[in-house]
C-alpha cells in the first residue's frame, strides 16, 4: 500500500504544510511518511511544489515525487503548466482548488484523462468563510482523506490541531472543521460521479 | 522516541542532547533551521548549560569555536555553501591544533552563479582540510551521527564534519527516532581535552613550527587522521550495540555480493539508489550499491575490498573539479582493483534532482555502453542548450563581415 501525493501551489498557500499535515497523520496512524519541500526563492504567490509519501514500508528515497497517485493543485491558474500533471498516470486522481465544476472547466479547454479522476473543492471559498482568509490547504487534505480513504480523519484533525495550536484554539477548530467540511464534499461528488475513489 | 519531524529540528535536539557548552554560527540557508532551534533551546534553557555565541560571519563561528574547544568546552557550529567558504581560513587550523568539534554542512551549492539548493561541492572542495568527514544517508542518519561524531570528534581529538544534503533532508518531514537524553548521556562520557587553555596551567596551543619540524608534524597529520578509520568503526559498532541499530560507519554496501556492477554515492541519493537496485535485481542485473559514509579519511582498503571482482563501477559525482574533472570518482579511482572500469558521471548539481527515473537510465546506460569510462560525463545535461550556448561563443570568437559589426 502507498499513496504518492504532490501539491502545487503559491507561496503562501500552505503547500508545505499541507504535505507535512499529511505525512504528520499518516505517521499518528502507524503509517510510514515523508514529507518534502522543493523551496524555491520563497516568495508569496511564486508557485511552490512540495511531494507527500505515505506507506505501509519504509520509505528510502528522498527525491520528490514524479509519478503521483494524487495530484494537489492549489491554485487553478497552475494547470496551464504542463508541469503539474506530469508523470500522472492515466488513472491518477487530480484534486483542484476552485469553485468551478469538471464539465465548467472541461467547457474552459482543460483536458482532463478518460479514466483519471478528477475532484473540485471550493477551498477558498470554505476558508474564506471560517477563517476570513483565503488558505486552501487544511480543506484540500479533507479532500484527500475523503478521496483516498487512507487515512483515518481522527488522526488528521489532531495533526492539524497541533500544527495551528500555537494560533489559538478557534484557528485550529476552523482548520479542522475546514478538512471536515471538504472530506463531506468530496464524499458526495465522488458518489454523484460514480468514478472510482 | 520515533517522531515525524523536519530533519533539522531533529538534528538540533539531538546536537542539544549532546551538550555542547559553546555553539557559534551564523545562519544561511539551508543551515538556518538547525542554528534557529539551537538558539530557541539555549535562550529557553532547555540545553543548559550553553553559551550560544551570535557572530558577525561564519569566519568568527569558526574561530570562537576553536577558542572555545581549546579552552577545553564542547563545542557545535554548522553551516552551508560559500559558509563554509568563509570558514575556509581556520578550517585546517581547528584540524591541526587538534581541536575537537562538531560541524554540521547542509550541504549546497557554491556559487557562481548563485544557487541555494543541494550538491556537495561545498564539502568536497574542503576535502583536504584535516576534518573528518561524514555523509549522512537519512534524517535517521543524520540524527545518529551528530552523537557519534561528538564520541569520534574526542577520541581522536580532530574535528568532525556531519554533511547531510540541504533541503533534501534539512526540509525533509520524516519519522526520526531521536536518541533521548538518557541514551546520549550513557554513550557520550564528559569532554576531557587532552590539553586545554588555563590561566593556572599555562600552555602553548598553535607556537609556530619552522622547516626543522613541519614536515613530520604534517606526516603525523596524516598518520593520525588514516589512525581514525579505526574509530570511525569502532564507534559505529558501538553506537549499534547502544542504541539498537545501524548508522554510519565506513561504507554501507547494498547487494553488492555477487554484483557485477557498482554504483558508488555519497548522501541522501542512497535511499533511491537501493529502491533502483532492487528493481534492476528483480530484472536480472547483477547491480549493487556502495554508499560512502566516512569520506575523510578515505577508507582505501574497505573501498577496494568492496569493489573487488566488480566489472562496472559508477560514480555519482554531486560536485565538479572544474578544469580536472570528479572529486569523489578520483577517490574511487585510486581504490578500484586494477581493470575495473569506472564510469565517473556528474549529476544532481545545484538542486537538480537525482531521481529514481534519472539513476535507472544512469545504470541501464553504463550497462548498453553509452556512459564511457575513459571520460567524465555530464549525465544530465540539456545537451541542446550547452551546444547552443557553444555555438553562439564560438560564433562570438569568429569575426562576421571582416570584423565589422
Amino acid at each position: 500500500m502507498k499513496l504518492d501525493v504532490r501539491i502545487h501551489g503559491r507561496g503562501g498557500q500552505g503547500v508545505v504544510t499541507a504535505a507535512e499535515l499529511l505525512s504528520v497523520a499518516a505517521f499518528d496512524q502507524g503509517l510510514h511518511a515523508q514529507a518534502l519541500p522543493s523551496f524555491g526563492s520563497e516568495r508569496t504567490g511564486a508557485p511552490v511544489t512540495a511531494s507527500c509519501r505515505i506507506s505501509d514500508r519504509p520509505i528510502r528515497s528522498h527525491d520528490p515525487v514524479s509519478h503521483p497517485d494524487l495530484v494537489m493543485v492549489q491554485d487553478l491558474t497552475l494547470l496551464r503548466d504542463p508541469a503539474v500533471l506530469a508523470g500522472l498516470p492515466d488513472d491518477g486522481t487530480v484534486l483542484v482548488n476552485t469553485r468551478r465544476d469538471l464539465a465548467d472547466l472541461a467547457r474552459g479547454g482543460l483536458v482532463m484523462g478518460p479514466a483519471q479522476h478528477w475532484v473540485t473543492v471550493p477551498a477558498n471559498d470554505l476558508s474564506r468563510e471560517l477563517l476570513g482568509r483565503p488558505l486552501p490547504n487544511t480543506a484540500l487534505i479533507g479532500a484527500v482523506v475523503g478521496i483516498t480513504g487512507l487515512l483515518e480523519p481522527e488522526a488528521v484533525a489532531g495533526s492539524i490541531r497541533r500544527r495551528f495550536a500555537g494560533l489559538g484554539e478557534h484557528v485550529a477548530d476552523a482548520n479542522v472543521r475546514l478538512a471536515e467540511l471538504a472530506y463531506d464534499l468530496v464524499a458526495t461528488q465522488t458518489r454523484g460521479s460514480g468514478t472510482h475513489a | 522516541m520515533r517522531r515525524q519531524l523536519e530533519g533539522s529540528l531533529a538534528v538540533a535536539d539531538t546536537v542539544a542532547r549532546c551538550r555542547p557548552r559553546v555553539v557559534a554560527a551564523y545562519p544561511i540557508s539551508p543551515q538556518t533551521h538547525i542554528v534557529e532551534a539551537l538558539s530557541e533551546l539555549v535562550a529557553s534553557g532547555g540545553l543548559a548549560p550553553c553559551e550560544y555565541l551570535t557572530v558577525e560571519s561564519e569566519f568568527g563561528a569558526l574561530s570562537a569555536c576553536i577558542g572555545a574547544s581549546a579552552a577545553g568546552a564542547r563545542t557545535y557550529t554548522a553551516t552551508a555553501s560559500q559558509g563554509l567558504l568563509f570558514m575556509a581560513e581556520a578550517l585546517p587550523n581547528a584540524s591541526g591544533l587538534g581541536l575537537p568539534m562538531v560541524m554540521t554542512v547542509a550541504n549546497r551549492a557554491l556559487g557562481a552563479p548563485i544557487n541555494i539548493w543541494n550538491d556537495h561541492s561545498d564539502a568536497l572542495s574542503q576535502r583536504d582540510a584535516g576534518w573528518l568527514m561524514l555523509f549522512a544517508s537519512s534524517n535517521q542518519e543524520a540524527v545518529d551521527l551528530h552523537v557519534q561524531a561528538f564520541a569520534l570528534s574526542e577520541r581522536t581529538s580532530l574535528p568532525v564534519m556531519v554533511c547531510m544534503d540541504g533541503f533534501v533532508l534539512t526540509h525533509a518531514v520524516e519519522e526520526v527516532d531521536v536518541p533521548e537524553q538518557e541514551q546520549v548521556d550513557a554513550f557520550l562520557p564528559d569532554f576531557h581535552p587532552r590539553q586545554s587553555l588555563d590561566p593556572d596551567h599555562p600552555v602553548t596551543i598553535g607556537a609556530m613550527v619552522g622547516p626543522e619540524a613541519f614536515t613530520e608534524v604534517k606526516y603525523l597529520m596524516a598518520h593520525r587522521q588514516l589512525r581514525a578509520l579505526d574509530e570511525v568503526s569502532a564507534v559505529a559498532q558501538e553506537f549499534e550495540s547502544a542504541f539498537g541499530r545501524t548508522s554510519g560507519g565506513l561504507l554501507q554496501p547494498y547487494r553488492t555480493d555477487g554484483a557485477e556492477l557498482v554504483v558508488v554515492a555519497l548522501g541522501s541519493v542512497l535511499g533511491s539508489l537501493a529502491d533502483v537496485v532492487d528493481e534492476l535485481r528483480d530484472e536480472g542485473l547483477a547491480v549493487g550499491a556502495l554508499g560512502i559514509c566516512c569520506y575523510r579519511p578515505w577508507p582505501f582498503d574497505e573501498v577496494r575490498d568492496a569493489l573487488r571482482g566488480v566489472t562496472d563501477v559508477v560514480v555519482v559525482n554531486r560536485a565538479v573539479a572544474v578544469g580536472s574533472g570528479s572529486i569523489l570518482g578520483q577517490d574511487v579511482r585510486l581504490s578500484a582493483p586494477r581493470g575495473t572500469a569506472v564510469h565517473d558521471v556528474v549529476l544532481g548539481l545545484g538542486g537538480r534532482p537525482v531521481t529514481r527515473d534519472v539513476l535507472r537510465r544512469l545504470v541501464l546506460d553504463v550497462v548498453t555502453g553509452r556512459v564511457g569510462s575513459d571520460s567524465l560525463t555530464f549525465f544530465d545535461l540539456d545537451h541542446d542548450r550547452a551546444a547552443a550556448e557553444l555555438a553562439r561563443e564560438l560564433a562570438d570568437t569568429v569575426p562576421a563581415n571582416g570584423g565589422g559589426s
